[in-house]
């Protein structure tokens, strides 16, 4: 039995336009989704904003109830044996919100361990154990409203682990993180596996998920488009080549016309600087470099170059696919 | 049980702790018991009678009680929302009722130093002196009050979980309790369709067993009616917040501000 399971998942909202003539409108955010996630595995969901990543994480954690499909933790359904799903896992989300900024770290984490049920006489050494991993011993008894975001979202990881949790949710975690508090965090996300633990973790960097995740599944709107580890999915694309050119103020309509032409994959622009960066998927065979130059119209070029693919690659292609 | 005991203890004191620390609330509680004893004063001069001052302070002072709940109780759950610690509260395996009566209970504490206030503001103002004839079942009585204006809060709490623009309600049944439930008219002047809904507030028990105890009567039926009423309140809200928490999930509301 997987410890994760989603069957047909699917969640709708219902949303409204409008002031005086109101419209009802109803956004399908998650369209059948699947996916199991076996014991002691780091399963990442790969996805742009909006692909459906928190919504998934939120039925699973039991905010939210799916519209149809099923999902399960460690056997228990998130619908019908919400209580029970609630005690088996941690759920840590990223970003400054989700914690009482008003009361001190130490106060937070008391509260919390309350809450999840800590046995009385073990919260005290569990939250000295938890301040240690994170690297907060010493702080927690400031206010939390003068933590960093970085500490902040230490804090966080230290929340969900407190009843020692089996399976851990963590959704963008690192997000709005500096590099190194990034880097400090993604390890003791590794670490969380290496002590037994089965993660879910959603995010939008690809190097966060090729770095850490054992499996990925690539989310976009709202749909699974691919499922595998970082070698599979890059393999996808192995056979290619991937041509980079810097432009210096991409003219309007280049990504369209770029991606109309004969044996292009997909494309992508990524902010280097003063500089935009054309980055168009190709077959390994086919050489597109002058014909991508001609769709510029006559803007400033700085290096072009073509190389093999990576995970990142891989990834543009699958949502752009969707697209 | 102990389990929830514990729970109940130590989120009334986490609450009242993050409450103590909020400018806006610290600020609420210096002026409001200062414009409730002035308008105690006002209402009763003409009146005349030491009695009958001291019958308006009470009941002034419990208006703190029933203000800060009904109005703080909603800005509580909004500040909730805007923090995304509501979404964590709802996701934790305790009961979720353990975890929302002692925060409006917490509230109606704080609401209980209204009362202190503003009966002191009474004294040192306008010269109202507090007379108890019956200490003992006047802490009682403040006690019932407080406990039972927090287990109405939480009713109240249990609707803001669902809609997130309820807190506007708290806002609104402010001032008519104060008025049904006679802090400074006697029921027996409000018309007499208005008594039933008087009766179903634990409030007009609580400030009738506070002035009986103050000043010279038996206010222990009025004790018992308004736990009882807020005993009440409690399994009502327990009853209807499983569902309300289930059409929320179902709803997509938690996480809305």
């Amino acid at each position: 039995m997987a410890v994760i399971e989603a069957h047909d998942l699917r969640r709708t909202y219902k949303t409204s336009t409008g002031t005086i003539r109101r419209r009802s409108l109803e956004v399908e955010a998650v369209r059948g989704v699947d996916f199991a996630v076996e014991k002691g595995e780091l399963f990442g969901l790969l996805g742009p904003n909006g692909a459906g990543k928190t919504t998934t994480i939120k039925m699973l954690i039991t905010l939210l109830i799916p519209t149809s499909g099923t999902a399960s933790v460690l056997g228990y359904d998130v619908v019908k044996d919400a209580r029970a799903v609630r005690k088996l896992i941690g759920y840590v989300f990223g970003g400054e919100r989700g914690v009482y900024e008003r009361l001190s770290g130490y106060d937070n984490l008391r509260y919390f361990a309350e809450l999840y049920g800590v046995p009385g006489k073990r919260i005290r050494p569990r939250i000295e154990e938890l301040l240690e991993l994170v690297g907060l011993k010493g702080r927690e008894k400031e206010r939390v409203e003068g933590y960093s975001r970085g500490m902040k979202q230490r804090l966080h990881v230290a929340r969900g682990l407190l009843h020692d949790p089996p399976v851990v949710f963590l959704d963008e975690p690192t997000i709005g993180l500096d590099p190194v508090g990034a880097r400090e965090l993604r390890a003791t996300i590794a670490s969380l596996t290496e002590a037994g633990k089965t993660v879910l973790l959603t995010t939008h960097y690809m190097f966060e998920a090729d770095a850490l995740c054992d499996r990925i599944a690539v989310i976009a709107k709202g749909e699974i488009v691919a499922q595998g580890t970082p070698a599979d999915l890059k393999a996808g694309v192995a056979e290619g080549a991937v041509v980079e050119v810097e432009v210096f103020g991409i003219p309007d309509g280049t990504v369209e016309r770029v991606r109309e032409l004969d044996g292009v994959r997909a494309v992508g622009v990524e902010e280097r600087d003063q500089a935009q960066v054309l980055v168009v998927q190709t077959p390994a065979d086919v050489e597109l470099t002058h014909a991508i130059l001609g769709q510029l119209d006559g803007a400033s070029v700085g290096r072009v170059s073509r190389r093999e693919p990576t995970l990142e690659d891989a990834y543009v292609a699958l949502v752009g696919e969707s697209e | 049980m102990r389990a929830a005991v514990r729970l109940l203890a130590l989120g009334w004191l986490f609450h009242l702790k993050m409450l103590s620390r909020s400018a806006f609330d610290g600020l609420l509680g210096v002026t409001w018991p200062l414009f409730f004893a002035t308008i105690a004063f006002f209402l009763f001069r003409a009146g005349g009678g030491e009695q009958t001052l001291l019958y308006a302070s009470l009941g002034a002072a419990v208006m703190g009680i029933w203000s800060m709940t009904s109005t703080s109780a909603g800005s509580a759950l909004q500040r909730e929302r805007w923090h995304g610690t509501l979404e964590l509260l709802v996701a934790a395996p305790a009961n979720f009722a353990l975890i929302l009566l002692p925060l409006t209970i917490a509230m109606s504490t704080i609401g209980a130093y209204c009362l202190v206030a503003t009966l002191l503001w009474g004294r040192v103002l306008f010269g109202i002196e507090l007379q108890v004839e019956q200490p003992l079942l006047f802490a009682v009585s403040i006690v019932a009050a407080v406990v039972s204006i927090g287990a109405l809060g939480f009713l109240l709490a249990v609707s803001f979980v669902r809609y997130r623009f309820a807190w506007a309600l708290g806002n609104l049944f402010e001032y008519p309790v104060w008025l049904i439930c006679g802090f400074l008219v006697p029921l027996s002047l409000l018309p007499g369709w208005v008594r039933p809904i008087s009766w179903a507030l634990a409030p007009t028990w609580g400030v009738r067993a506070i002035r009986e105890s103050a000043l010279g009567g038996s206010p222990l039926p009025d004790v018992l009616l308004c736990l009882g009423l807020g005993t009440a309140y409690v399994l009502l809200g327990v009853l209807v917040l499983e569902r309300v928490l289930r059409a929320a999930r179902a709803r997509a509301v938690l996480s809305l501000t």
